[in-house]
């Protein structure tokens, strides 16, 4: 059996998009998302004692944060069994208004689209965790980020071209990988 | 082929393409791209699939965290790690 070795120093670079994209999928708050991908490595980095290299980092890492979600929805769960709800409906004009306001939002994205979405995006980050780093950097910044070409030349010190090379060949690589479940 | 000056060679093709899909390519290019895709087969192919990767990115909504955000991540998990091995 594969023993997996563990090393932190390399942690954020390689896993902290695929977490953040897992918790933001799941908590849609970004600030919140990022707080709790934090948590996750200090928790990590906490336990590492109890890390027995059965599973890889990232399952490992993944656990952890499955964990802290849970324990996100909780605290919010507990926070409003304390606040009181009230529906102020004094004037019968308006009695029976909160039926209609219960009624779901037709245009809100059915359960199960949005879980699909979250199992693309998931599928997503674990084909740009496969390309090389370089390739997974260049290809987020100028895809999912949207920065422009020069910005992205400047900040990695690459050509123009050099860019579009490498745009080309993670655009490739990842058609390659997503081809099997999702095209 | 090549020296027509209208036909552009595969590699440019695909180049061109890559841009569109960031709509980062000039008039003239997609032109070209266009008239090229015309005739080569292969490069149809190429065409279709990355504008199927960009849909495809699109619809899922991935989000990753800037470089800023990283880096201060990085910040407070070094102090940890240098914490934890003291």
């Amino acid at each position: 059996m594969l023993n997996h070795q563990i090393d932190p120093n390399k942690w954020i670079d390689l896993y902290s998009d695929y977490l953040f994209n897992y918790t933001i999928s799941r908590v849609s708050d970004r600030e919140k998302a990022q707080d709790l991908v934090q948590d996750t490595f200090l928790a990590g980095l906490k336990s590492m004692k109890n890390f027995k290299g059965e599973a890889s980092e990232r399952t490992w890492l993944i656990s952890i944060l499955k964990r802290k979600i849970i324990d996100h929805y909780r605290k919010i769960n507990s926070n409003k069994g304390k606040a009181e709800v009230r529906i102020n409906y004094n004037d019968s004009e308006s009695e029976g208004d909160w039926l209609e306001e219960r009624v779901a939002d037709p245009f809100d994205k059915t359960a199960e689209d949005s879980l699909q979405n979250n199992e693309l995006g998931d599928a997503i980050h674990n084909c740009l965790s496969k390309l090389p780093t370089k390739q997974s950097e260049v290809f987020k910044m100028k895809t999912i980020l949207g920065y422009e070409t020069e910005v992205i030349c400047n900040e990695l010190n690459i050509s123009a071209s050099n860019l579009w090379v490498i745009i080309h060949r993670a655009r490739t690589a990842l058609a390659e990988c997503l081809k099997e479940n999702w095209f | 082929m090549s020296n027509i000056k209208f036909m552009i060679p595969c590699e440019e093709a695909n180049h061109v393409c890559d841009k569109t899909q960031y709509k980062n390519a000039s008039l003239r290019e997609k032109i070209l791209l266009s008239l090229h895709l015309l005739f080569c087969r292969a490069c149809r192919k190429y065409s279709s699939n990355n504008a199927k990767l960009t849909k495809t990115i699109k619809k899922a909504e991935v989000e990753c965290l800037d470089k800023k955000c990283k880096d201060a991540m990085k910040e407070d998990f070094n102090k940890a790690l240098k914490e934890i091995s003291n």
